[in-house]
């Protein structure tokens, strides 16, 4: 076994959340400090693995594996492939973005500052395992320990809904957990059957499978994925979590661990259950696309800014799971991009808002009114984060939203026309709220709210840096994106769609 | 993978000569210097902030004047090339390659784009020079010149750009300029209500751009104009006809072509300035030029080409008679925008034949109407912004440049013998004669409203007996002003000349293919001569209703239905709120009830059961405990059964 990474990336945020926790009540004034340190480290050694990570190599990199309970045939087994190394780097970017614009935040809760960045540190720690995990137990018992720092961050440090919303999120995150407990179970039963039991996700991708059992264990991980995701009609925790969490937590939340969902769908899902990917792919892709739409029009008629922004993702979500199912190239490379830039963008639109509100005491639009006269940076950043949001080409969802729909017009002419009219949903979804909070006259009760201070600013900055290059140089990410898409794809065993006019040149040169 | 190097035309269609784009090197090798130079001005300006108010101003205009500075050496430098080399493309860095589709950044000079190219930053220049002196009070002056720059950059990566989705980087960013300055008053309700109407007003016609490229995608892998070009005479007529007709609804949304008309006439809360660069000269054109930048796509789809024509006509007279009834100064010129773009619509619409005088009109346009724009910008600034003309009169006086200028854009749009929109706009009505008598006349009838409602503003604004409010004392505006207007008015008076032996149709030939003949039923000279009798007559009936007596200082509100139903732009703005705007708020109204109550609410009935009571659940010490014992054993539960049902299967 070679030099163990991952574990380290994974291994250093959950050392800073014990050091935290050691760290005595009354040093708690040093804790985001701690914590912020740490995160940097992770992102110090994320790099690191990005640098060794080999884009034209394809396949799982810098893999670990040891037995961890060999009579189930569970391992400890890491490694990243392109898409997996896409999140991990996606966790170790956010995570010191949410600790510098969460500085305050750990002060107000149940409990101690101290707490409230250790469990953002073992959130990181937890996902960094959970996008990097090659063995099926491993991934689930990762997945389902991710809910506890979570829990704990909502029905902590969150607003007066946040023990409801915090027990709705345990929930519903349990019953998708139990469905895709049953699923694991039914995994190893099929692996026994196969001669030894294995988790390992090499193993079971050869395992032969009966069509039966195949559907009924891919629809045991597909409800649990889309529960995370969330797509309709289990989507309805999210905006009270959203509503009831920090801004930070709301960042952990949707722009991390709801990849999750859609993570398992390509890796998971398409990777274990080929033949009952596309059994399910017309269903799921109807899904998808109701839930751009619904999440979308849902999000117009929003009057609190966090629930507006969380229903904005599911619409975006629903992109993203209608990328993966239509097994076209651009649609996975779209969708998996597409987790990476709705983290950027969602993150930034998660944390100004939550300045916003944060300043004015209150998170409903009709409060607001004409504060880019008197904050006009946060009003910039407010309007590039929205933008972002809404797919503007030149920032960086566009470049993945559009691949989603070529990807998918390749395939259902009909869904790519549909999910395309939510574009429009999203310039309406955004401007309104934009219009009513930033333009038209100053009210009142918000003429005294101050512009982004210094913090505010580092914290941002670095969001919009990333959206708006990626925006214009996404294929460095595409590249390491793509080989992986690629795999899994031909592991599905769709054939690629061919141009109906074929304009590349011929393979020899053209006679003079 | 290399695209094959194919002719822009068809050989059906009178292509033939293969026009191959040269890589760009010697002189073209700084074509990128051209967006480069306003996108390093907005990217300081705006990171700059109120830091840079005191020399911005004097920035971002040496930047776009830099701009047009190195336009106008390309433009000679390609002058100095012969036919078959007049397409320079720079391969500037692969932006997106997945699977089979690849998208390069590059740019793409040749006799199209240049002359466009030259219209934006040459146009453009005079307006940021003009902006100086007009926005001069404003405190936010910087940022004014940071989003001018930023329109700039966005309008020119729009007509350079290869390939269709790069287009679409140009086509949405204008978009965003355009937003951001139509609201740059946004503290004002009503301007922060029409940016946002373009905004989405845009974002419709642009889900046809989107749906176009992503047939390129499906069609043939590529969405480069040169991939596009090259398969579209072996596509399907359906996939050239739904390419033909979304490209047509991207244009319509950005060129404010009937449907999406509707928010031009609102784009007025912009400041002057960018209503005459914005939504006069350049961006609205946007539409043009797609589709003769498409003239292989409309080659394969005679439907198509009749869609835009009949867009074209409908938009043509749709603006005038809008424009005959608005007593606000910039909402008369902008319903005669929408009218002109008509005209060019019309004539895209034509194909070859009248692909050039498209361009041509688009270009004579850009002259007169950003210098009437300018000068209602003047008049506004003598009347302390002041917008209704029952309010003006007699202004020709008192502002002498001022008047003599905006004369000269007048006799231009109206079509007087020897200005720049006589030749351009005779041409048009020439070719769509030769379609058919209904677009014939049509274009006819629309040239003298047109001369209705020009010489309507003319007379209420510079002419009739004053009317001014108490306190106002109207005077001439700076030089920094006038000597832009004195450019523009030139331009208006001589722009005619790139007709002069058919330059601008042979200069236009290796992209728009060649003129072809067309049939008149009369010769031209005859029907030039009905052209300008029907103008002629425009202007006398103009001349008989507001020219003779004493005008009224308010809106007579006893008036036919015809005013009242073109005072409020022909009921578009009815049409949209009750066909999509109010059934969309019952259904946003609705889905959120039913998000909250039904679908909510069923979740919240199981987790009550799991819970054993909501109570319980909403106190999360007590419930969370007992309803995860629940699940544990729920969980094992499923467990057994799973196990069970996959043994058994």
């Amino acid at each position: 076994m070679s030099f163990p990474l991952l574990t380290i990336l994974g291994g250093v945020p959950l050392l800073g959340a014990l050091l935290l926790v050691a760290l005595p009540r009354s040093r708690a004034a040093a804790a985001p400090m701690v914590a912020l340190v740490c995160s940097l480290v992770t992102l110090g050694l994320g790099v690191v693995v990005a640098w060794q990570f080999d884009a034209d190599a394809g396949g799982f990199q810098l893999s670990e594996e040891a037995d961890w309970i060999p009579a189930l045939g569970a391992h400890y087994a890491l490694g990243v492939d392109g898409i997996g190394l896409t999140l991990v780097l996606l966790t170790v970017v956010l995570t010191p973005v949410v600790i510098l614009a969460s500085w305050r935040d750990g002060d107000l809760g149940r409990w101690s500052a101290n707490s409230f960045f250790a469990w953002v540190l073992a959130l990181e720690g937890l996902a960094i395992g959970v996008f990097a995990a090659t063995d099926v137990f491993l991934f689930y018992v990762l997945f389902e320990a991710t809910l506890i720092p979570i829990y704990f961050l909502i029905g902590g440090f969150g607003g007066p809904q946040r023990s409801y919303a915090a027990v709705k999120f345990l929930l519903y995150s349990l019953l998708g957990g139990l469905l895709m407990l049953a699923a694991v179970v039914g995994l190893y039963v099929v692996s026994a059957d196969a001669g030894a039991p294995s988790y390992l996700l090499t193993d079971l991708m050869d395992v032969p499978m009966e069509e039966t059992t195949g559907r009924l264990l891919f629809a045991g991980f597909f409800v649990a994925f889309a529960i995370k995701a969330p797509m309709f009609p289990v989507h309805t925790w999210l905006p009270d979590a959203a509503a009831s969490a920090t801004p930070g937590t709301s960042v952990l939340l949707v722009s991390i661990l709801d990849k999750i969902g859609t993570f398992g769908m390509i890796r998971f899902c398409l990777g274990l259950f080929p033949e009952a990917s596309q059994w399910a792919s017309p269903v799921v892709i109807a899904l998808a696309v109701f839930s751009v739409l619904y999440g979308a029009l849902v999000a117009i008629g929003q009057t609190d800014m966090r629930r507006l922004v969380a229903y904005t993702s599911v619409s975006h979500f629903g992109f993203i799971v209608l990328g993966i199912f239509v097994f076209t190239s651009q649609g996975g490379s779209g969708s998996t991009l597409y987790m990476f830039n709705h983290g950027l963008s969602t993150a930034a639109l998660f944390l100004v808002t939550g300045m916003l509100i944060q300043r004015r005491g209150s998170a409903q639009i009709a409060d607001f009114g004409g504060v880019q006269k008197v904050a006009p940076v946060l009003a910039g950043v407010f309007l590039v984060a929205g933008l972002s949001s809404l797919s503007l080409p030149g920032l960086s969802p566009f470049v993945s939203e559009f691949l989603v729909l070529a990807g998918t017009f390749r395939t259902s002419v009909l869904a790519a026309v549909v999910a395309t009219l939510g574009i429009v949903l999203a310039a309406l979804y955004i401007l309104l709220m934009y219009q009513r909070t930033m333009n038209g006259p100053l009210q009142a009760s918000a003429a005294a709210i101050p512009d982004l201070g210094l913090r505010e600013r580092l914290a941002l900055a670095p969001l919009l840096a990333l959206i708006l290059a990626l925006g214009f140089f996404p294929q460095p990410l595409l590249d390491v994106i793509n080989p992986a898409v690629g795999a899994t794809l031909s592991h599905v065993g769709v054939a690629q769609p061919e141009p109906d006019v074929d304009v590349s040149a011929p393979d020899e040169e053209p006679q003079p | 993978m290399t695209p094959l190097i194919s002719p822009w035309l068809p050989a059906e269609a009178g292509g033939g000569v293969p026009v191959l784009p040269v890589e760009a090197a010697g002189t073209f090798w700084w074509l990128w210097l051209i967006i480069a130079l306003p996108a390093l001005g907005a990217t300081l300006l705006l990171l700059g902030g109120r830091l840079t108010n005191p020399w911005g101003h004097l920035l971002g205009t040496a930047m776009s004047a830099g701009s047009f500075g190195v336009a106008l050496v390309m433009f000679v430098a390609l002058l100095g090339r012969s036919e078959e080399e007049r397409q320079v493309r720079q391969q500037l860095w692969t932006w997106l390659d997945v699977g089979d589709y690849t998208v390069d950044m590059s740019l793409l000079f040749d006799p199209l784009s240049a002359v466009f190219v030259l219209l934006i930053t040459g146009v453009g220049t005079l307006i940021h020079i003009y902006s100086i002196g007009y926005m001069a009070h404003d405190e936010r002056r910087g940022r004014f010149f940071a989003y001018l720059n930023l329109f700039v950059v966005a309008m020119l990566v729009l007509v350079l750009a290869d390939d269709y989705l790069a287009v679409f980087l140009g086509w949405e960013g204008v978009g965003l300029a355009s937003y951001l300055l139509i609201g740059f008053w946004a503290h004002k309700q009503s301007a922060a209500v029409a940016a946002k109407k373009a905004f989405v007003v845009n974002r419709v016609g642009d889900v046809g751009m989107s749906l176009a490229v992503m047939t390129m995608v499906a069609t043939f892998s590529t969405s480069s104009f040169v991939g596009v070009s090259a398969g579209m005479p072996e596509a399907s007529s359906g996939t050239s006809t739904a390419l033909g007709l979304l490209l047509l609804l991207a244009a319509c949304g950005k060129s404010a072509q009937v449907p999406l008309q509707s928010w031009l006439l609102d784009a007025m809360e912009g400041p002057t300035p960018v209503s005459a660069l914005i939504h006069a000269a350049t961006m609205v054109t946007a539409g043009v030029y797609l589709i003769v930048r498409s003239n292989y796509v409309y080659a394969e789809t005679p439907v198509a080409q009749v869609a835009v024509m009949a867009v074209g006509l409908v938009t043509l007279l749709f603006g005038a008679v809008i424009g005959c009834a608005k007593d606000d100064i910039k909402k008369a010129l902008a319903g005669s925008t929408m009218s002109q773009i008509g005209y060019m619509t019309l004539a895209a619409g034509i194909g070859p034949a009248g692909y050039a005088f498209a361009i041509f009109h688009l270009l004579t346009h850009g002259f007169f109407k950003a210098n009437m724009f300018l000068g209602a910008g003047s008049v506004m600034h003598a009347m302390d912004d002041d917008v209704d003309m029952r309010h003006y009169g007699a202004l020709s006086r008192a502002m002498p440049i001022t008047f003599l200028t905006f004369a000269a854009g007048y006799l231009a749009i109206i079509g007087f013998p020897g200005f720049a929109g006589f030749w351009s706009k005779d041409k048009i009505i020439e070719a769509a004669f030769a379609e058919g008598w209904v677009f014939g006349v049509g274009a006819l009838l629309g040239a003298g409203v047109t001369a209705f409602y020009m010489t309507r503003v003319m007379l209420m604004t510079f002419i009739s007996k004053k009317r001014w409010r108490s306190g106002v004392h109207p005077h001439e505006s700076p030089s920094v002003m006038t000597v832009p207007l004195v450019v523009l008015g030139a331009l208006s008076a001589v722009g005619g000349v790139l007709l002069l032996g058919g330059w601008i149709t042979g200069w236009l030939e290796p992209v728009t293919g060649p003129e072809g003949e067309h049939e008149l039923f009369v010769s031209p000279f005859i029907l030039t001569s009905l052209v300008t009798l029907v103008v002629l007559a425009g202007v006398v009936v103009a001349w008989l209703v507001f020219g003779r007596g004493e005008l009224a200082g308010t809106a007579p509100q006893r008036v036919s239905w015809v005013t009242r139903a073109a005072r409020n732009d022909l009921y578009g703005d009815a049409f949209n709120e009750a066909v999509f705007m109010r059934p969309g708020q019952h259904l946003v109204r609705g889905l959120v009830y039913l998000d909250d109550t039904i679908i909510d609410g069923v979740v919240n009935g199981v987790a009550a059961l799991v819970g054993g009571s909501s109570g319980q659940v909403r106190r999360a010490q007590t419930g969370f405990v007992r309803s995860y014992a629940l699940t544990m054993l729920g969980g094992a539960l499923v467990a057994v059964l799973a196990t069970l049902a996959v043994t058994l299967a």
